[in-house]
């Protein structure tokens, strides 16, 4: 964990260390804060195997969500391949709560250039696409700049600094889906088809884009090669949770991570520090504590996908074990968003299966079923026509899909089923007792029904807990805010 | 079909762009969601038309490149994107903050659904999932511009900007074809 509990302030930050400098998007302040003496020194004095192994070494884990050790991906490379060996650059972040990597691209695009290049030269790839998302326009502007302003100086094109190492940088614009995020659906993409991801094995980095050897990393990994390159591995294994002794198979959590925290927050933004820091206090010391003087009711650590710690789990440390002690999917991309007390429950699921139904590609059943089976499900509680039944029916789907049950080809699945067990194992009472209110007659059968409420979903929310009165009565909005999301409905 | 074969409603302009991406990418299928891009910038959609145009300058079957765009729902094909493209995000962080009655609100002040354009041509509506800018929730994206911390005064004076005739955006607006 934090080791002696630092202050956060204290904390020197690394990857954002330029963000906020003027210009700091352009070459010129990048160079004069430093910038490219790691390419410089690297192309003189390292060969792409020292690379590669500095990056072994360090035990930095991808920052795209599923926290792979990056030089064993790298190693998987086949060696002796004719080429063109290819690395993408996963900038589809897409992940509800997730902007870290807008952050990086926008305020300090040849950082994230300057990893990109060193990493290429240790994969020896020859080509590397940014597969950014539509909905970056910033990002995509300077990006553009930053790489043109690579090749005036001799960062990209044919022999870099006069090495014999050449490497061209393209930026390809996604169409705004959230599945060109994973790995084999951005390769699927950029290669001109549907983003349906593939059955692996084949694992890309031995049969990828265009069928040749290739590399997918994240915008924050990549970056976080060059620091590893400049500041060395000792500065690196210094930051966040060391691996655990007595367990071999444990890589540790090591490094500098970017959160974010947005929702119901003071401050919500994107912060620095090392891996591990407790949820609570991303929370209450960066984020500022809960907006308008509430209380915390539940919070989501790494993105929709990894799912929720309640309020008395807030102490987990944000590292790629500390989540999943307590049920979570995983640390995820620390994209951390948090619900004050007024926020129903069930409006928070109906939210993430809206979004999972909306975003699964449609391979494979259980995924594609399952996500618009449990939305339509939750869609009928919310109407207010829910069965008791239907919680068990939801965490038997939620359940049953996924790689971690087996049976599907991505994560997607295992990211849609994380909100739906979290909600309903560890906020039962909360469902139990708004399908009893709003369904006084029905609650109890079992009997099949219509998947949809026979009645129009109303707009209008409910609370929680019930401000009114205990004998059922109408609870009445307490807040007069404009939002649905917060209003009441009346009950029958 | 002979007759439609020969139609050609990508500009000589917009064909050049692609071809001019060719040396990026070592197949010509790679080129579909980049072209598809710029004949929807130029465009304002991609009709029917407009892929079997595109499916003879990259030399591939027209189904596969129509199989590719249906699979993004961000392409139309249904008549023409309005001038500006709102974009409303109604993933978690924004809905909390208020994003879900934004959506409502412009379905309602606009008289569209999301999905739709404006009779005039000027808007069209579209729910959008996390914009990546929880930050500055709730989030609007307009073409190419973001909209931080939207409430529903500062959707009204936005729209009112957007919809003046001497608004300098106009000026580059995505359908002037
Ligand atoms: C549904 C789904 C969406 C994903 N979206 C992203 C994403 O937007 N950005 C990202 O870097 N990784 C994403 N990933 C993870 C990638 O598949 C992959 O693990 C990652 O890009 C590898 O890079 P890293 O090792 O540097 O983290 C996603 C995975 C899944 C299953
Ligand atoms: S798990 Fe879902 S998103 Fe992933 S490939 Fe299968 S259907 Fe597609
Ligand atoms: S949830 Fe709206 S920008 Fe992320």
């Amino acid at each position: 964990m934090d080791r002696d509990q630092p202050s956060l302030t204290d904390y020197q930050p690394v990857l954002l260390a330029n963000v906020g400098v003027e210009g700091s998007h352009t070459r010129a302040v990048y160079e004069a804060r430093g910038g490219y003496a790691t390419l410089r020194r690297v192309l003189r004095e390292c060969s792409p195997k020292q690379v590669m192994e500095a990056v072994r070494s360090s035990g930095l884990r991808g920052r795209g969500g599923a926290g792979f050790p990056t030089g064993l991906k790298w190693s998987f490379l086949p060696a002796d391949h004719p080429g063109p060996v290819y690395l993408c650059v996963n900038a589809d972040e897409s992940e509800p709560g997730t902007f870290c990597n807008r952050v990086l691209m926008e305020h300090d695009p040849h950082q994230v250039l300057e990893g990109t290049i060193l990493s290429s030269f240790a994969t020896r790839a020859s080509t590397a696409y940014i597969y950014l998302r539509y909905e970056y326009p910033l990002s995509l502007r300077r990006l553009q700049q930053a790489i043109d302003e690579c090749y005036e100086a001799g960062y990209l094109g044919r022999n870099i600094l006069g090495s014999d190492f050449s490497l061209d940088i393209y930026i390809h614009r996604g169409a705004a889906a959230y599945i060109c995020g994973e790995e084999t659906g951005l390769i699927e993409s950029l290669e001109g088809r549907r983003a349906w991801p593939r059955i692996k094995p084949p694992f890309p980095a031995v049969e990828g884009l265009f069928r040749k050897p290739t590399v997918v990393n994240n915008v924050e990994t990549l970056a976080c090669v060059r620091h590893i390159l400049e500041r060395g591995l000792e500065w690196f294994r210094s930051l966040g949770t060391p691996p655990d002794p007595a367990n071999p198979q444990d890589a540790g959590s090591l490094g500098p991570k970017l959160y974010c925290v947005s929702g119901h927050v003071r401050r919500p933004g994107c912060y620095e520090g090392p891996l591990g820091i407790p949820c609570r206090r991303v929370i209450d010391e960066w984020g500022g504590g809960v907006w308008k003087g509430r209380k915390v009711k539940a919070v989501v650590p790494g993105g929709l996908s990894t799912g929720l710690l309640t309020a008395d789990e807030l102490d987990v440390p944000m590292d790629f074990k500390g989540p999943v002690q307590v049920g979570c999917l995983g640390l995820g991309t620390a994209g951390v968003i948090v619900m004050d007390e007024t926020c129903s429950m069930i409006d928070f699921l109906y939210n993430s299966c809206r979004f999972f139904a909306h975003e699964s590609c449609g391979q494979c059943t259980p995924c594609r079923e399952g996500t618009s089976w449990a939305l339509r499900i939750v869609e009928r509680i919310k109407a207010g026509d829910g069965r008791l039944r239907d919680l068990d029916l939801l965490l038997e789907i939620a359940d049953g899909m996924g790689i971690i049950p087996g049976t599907t080809i991505c994560g997607l699945a295992d990211g849609a089923a994380w909100p739906i067990k979290n909600a309903i194992r560890k906020f039962r009472l909360e469902f139990e007792d708004f399908i009893r209110r709003t369904n006084p007659q029905g609650y109890l059968a079992t009997h099949p029904v219509p998947a949809l409420s026979g009645r129009a979903m109303p707009r209008l929310e409910i609370t929680w807990p019930p401000s009114g009165t205990s004998d059922g009565n109408p609870v009445t909005a307490a807040t007069g805010s404009p939002s649905p999301w917060r209003k009441t409905i009346p009950l029958e | 079909m002979a007759e439609q074969d020969s139609e050609q409603p990508i500009a000589p302009e917009t064909e050049e762009a692609i071809r001019w991406l060719f040396g990026r990418y070592p197949t010509r299928r790679a080129l579909v969601l980049p072209a598809l891009h710029l004949i929807q910038e130029r465009l304002g959609g991609v009709p029917a038309a407009a892929v079997r145009h595109l499916a003879r300058i990259l030399e591939l079957p027209a189904p596969e490149i129509q199989d590719t765009l249906s699979f993004y729902g961000f392409f139309k094909q249904d008549g023409r994107i309005g001038r500006y493209r709102i974009w409303v995000c109604r993933s978690l962080s924004c809905a909390i903050c208020g994003g879900e009655d934004l959506l409502g609100y412009l379905t309602e002040k606009l008289g569209i659904q999301p999905g739709q354009t404006t009779p005039d041509g000027l808007f069209t509506l579209e729910h959008a999932e996390c914009l990546g800018a929880c930050d500055f929730a709730p989030a609007v994206l307009v073409n190419e511009e973001l909209y931080p911390k939207m409430d529903r005064e500062k959707l009204d004076r936005l729209l009112a900007e957007l919809a003046a005739p001497a608004h300098p955006a106009t000026a580059g607006a995505t359908n002037n074809a």
